[in-house]
């Protein structure tokens, strides 16, 4: 077991996956001799070379639908967005081209196409800059969506996201990218549909993913010490597919949940997890199910507002003490 | 035709023997009768959706794809039925597919703009207009990625050009070196507007080409000869020195955008139609140059056209005879991990029904 940070993570990923299959390929703007705008695909250009790590004009709807024709031919194209909100500019061919080209050829064509990069709020960029789309991703069926919160997890999913043969989507973080986290050493894999207890506790479930988690870890360590509110930490990690039976197992143990994301609240990802919640557990909740998102509107550039736009330990502490009362 | 260069002469041409000319008649005769045959089903209610009509422009994909060799791809958009064929792809299957049966080639599960034959390098039939351009480019780009000598003829329509996607695909293409050859069938309407109201060009539109420093040719569709030898042409470039082309091939399509444009005879005159059908249509036309060189005769024309009628005939019966897919249809070929079992597609909850 090494610490060392997300971004490191998520490079060593891509090294090995790059070491392992020839059909891996690397793409996306900046991402070779700039060794990417955040310094995730750093010296993989030097190691592997031009043909294997490709830098791509800023041109997303045209090098992302290219990726996924050249996957349909068997490589294995891991493509960079530089923001997740730069996706928006290329949905016809993530959504149509990849999500929609296996239904529609009856099972003909698969794409093992990857597409990640940072999708989140909190870097005061602004709302073009803020998406968090894995809500959207998720709702299209034929595509897959990962979110990890950890150095660990980023780099176990990243793995097993290339080598899936369908379309995954890695949601990354700007700001866990510096975070430090043990990774254990050799062929770490995590698969995807798989979610993780990250704290265990008798009074609460926190289901959250991404970012989110660290929120909900900070708020369970201040209820377990200041309110005696023993919280259990759930994280997804993957959101389609879907660990319903971890959220399920926690929350028939807890009686309670409040669920934690950076999605906005309108058929964001804690609007499914609330559905399958009362749909399969109603009859073990104590309480309402309650949710901490962003609040409901662009994100802010204001500095200090958009802290208090994004779900923080505070917000999810008043939640859970309301639901515990 | 284009008087000025005889490309019956070009050494492409000159390979063809008699059987390989009337082959090329039977394959643009077997288009027109099987869309001939769609039509009349959709009308009469047996299919669902849209049905947009090749005819006219059967010369372009017939001429095209008579050139694809083992390593040469075929994708284009929702105008697709013409391209099957071309490539192989059986009546059959293509017509059940219109009825949305389970022995239809994608499953039913795609429907007229959605035809597949990945085993006959056909990728398809893409519905939104010029998406299919990015994935064109990516085979190409795949084929130069795994080392192998061939090409992507990515059809699209002169309505597509106006679309970023094909912008990003021409830069792409020009940057990387990509062997793809993009094909503007141009029929001279973009769906109900014509192109004078929806491009904005100097002499044509391939031309736009120049600005990415991409060779580009403009093709008179309805001479076969003269479609096989530019073609051909790109198609050397591609594999000889893995360069894009351009190229702009004039053909005209009888019928609506779709069967339901309820414009299809108010934004241009039913005169245009005709004297398009009368003068230049391209099956008439082929059939004619063939019987002008001595390798066919009205009566095995005649025969040709009925094999091919009677096929379309067999493959309505067909599609008719065909079941419908299971319900449980409607859950199989999202996920390939799913369908496979393995334990990636056995793992987690991929689909939210109850």
């Amino acid at each position: 077991m090494r610490t060392i940070t997300y971004r490191q993570a998520i490079n060593e990923a891509l090294a090995e996956e790059l070491e392992r299959d020839p059909n891996v390929v690397i793409m996306g703007e900046e991402v070779a001799e700039y060794n990417g705008a955040y310094k995730v695909t750093e010296g993989l250009l030097d190691r592997f070379g031009d043909k294997r790590v490709v830098d791509t004009p800023i041109s997303e709807a045209g090098f992302i639908g290219m990726g996924v024709g050249a996957s349909m031919l068997g490589v294995r194209p891991v493509m960079e967005l530089m923001f997740w909100s730069f996706a928006y500019v290329a949905f016809d061919q993530m959504i149509n081209n990849a999500g929609c080209v296996r239904y529609m050829s009856g099972g003909l064509i698969h794409c093992p196409i990857v597409v990640r990069g940072p999708a989140n709020g909190g870097t005061n960029v602004g709302a073009t800059h803020s998406h968090t789309p894995e809500n959207f991703i998720a709702n299209t069926p034929g595509l897959k969506v990962v979110c990890p919160a950890t150095a660990a997890d980023a780099k176990g999913l990243m793995k097993s996201a290339i080598r899936d043969n369908d379309p995954v989507y890695v949601m990354e973080n700007t700001l866990l990218y510096g975070e430090m986290g043990e990774v254990p050493d050799g062929d770490h894999t995590v698969p995807l549909g798989v979610a993780e207890v990250k704290r265990e506790g008798s009074d609460v479930s926190l289901i959250a993913h991404g970012r989110a988690v660290i929120t909900a870890l900070k708020a369970a360590d201040v209820l377990a010490g200041e309110h005696g509110i023993q919280a259990e930490v759930v994280d997804l990690r993957s959101i389609r597919p879907l660990d319903e039976e971890t959220v399920l197992r926690s929350v028939r143990k807890t009686n309670r949940a409040v669920l934690v994301d950076e999605n906005k609240p309108f058929c964001g990802v804690s609007s499914q997890i609330a559905t399958t919640i009362q749909e399969k557990a109603f009859d073990h909740l104590d309480a309402p199910i309650m949710r901490v998102n962003s609040l409901d509107a662009p994100a802010i550039y204001s500095p200090p507002l958009e802290e208090i736009q994004l779900p923080s330990p505070e917000r999810v502490i008043e939640k859970v003490i309301a639901v515990c009362q | 035709m284009n008087s000025a260069i005889d490309h019956a002469s070009a050494p492409i041409n000159q390979k063809l023997g008699p059987d390989d000319k009337v082959g090329l008649l039977r394959q643009m005769m077997r288009i027109r009768r099987f869309e001939q045959a769609s039509l009349k089903q959709y009308q009469q209610g047996k299919m669902g959706g849209f049905l947009h009509l090749y005819i006219g422009q059967e010369s372009v994909a017939v001429g095209t794809i008579s050139l694809q060799g083992e390593n040469d791809h075929i994708i284009t958009a929702y105008r697709d039925h013409g391209h099957a064929l071309a490539v192989g792809m059986s009546m059959n299957a293509c017509m059940a597919e219109l009825y949305g049966k389970v022995t239809g080639c994608s499953k039913g599960k795609g429907g007229s703009m959605h035809y597949f034959a990945p085993d006959r390098n056909y990728w398809g039939g893409h519905g939104i207009v010029a998406g299919q351009t990015p994935l064109g480019a990516g085979l190409a780009y795949g084929l130069k990625y795994q080392g192998i000598k061939g090409s992507c003829l990515c059809y699209l329509g002169d309505g597509a050009i106006n679309q970023g996607a094909y912008h990003e695909s021409l830069n792409l293409a020009a940057l990387f070196d990509l062997p793809v050859i993009f094909v503007i069938e141009n029929n001279g309407y973009s769906m109900g507007t014509s192109q004078k109201r929806s491009s904005a060009f100097k002499s044509c539109l391939a031309e736009r080409a120049d600005g990415y420093n991409i060779e580009w040719d403009r093709v008179d569709g309805e001479d076969l000869y003269e479609v096989r030898a530019k073609t051909q042409v790109a198609i050397e470039r591609a594999h000889e020195e893995s360069r894009p082309t351009v190229l702009e091939i004039a053909t005209y399509r009888y019928y609506g955008h779709s069967v339901a444009d309820a414009n299809s005879k108010k934004y241009r005159s039913p005169e245009e139609i005709e004297h398009y059908k009368t003068h230049h249509d391209p099956v008439n036309l082929w059939k004619q140059r063939l019987i002008d060189e001595g390798v066919l005769d009205e009566a095995t024309a005649k025969s040709v056209d009925k094999e091919a009628k009677d096929e379309a005939s067999a493959a309505v019966r067909f599609a008719e005879e065909s079941a419908f897919p299971e319900p449980r249809a409607i859950l199989e070929d999202v996920y390939y991990e799913v369908d496979e079992a393995t334990e990636a597609g056995r793992t987690g909850k991929h689909f939210f029904n109850d």
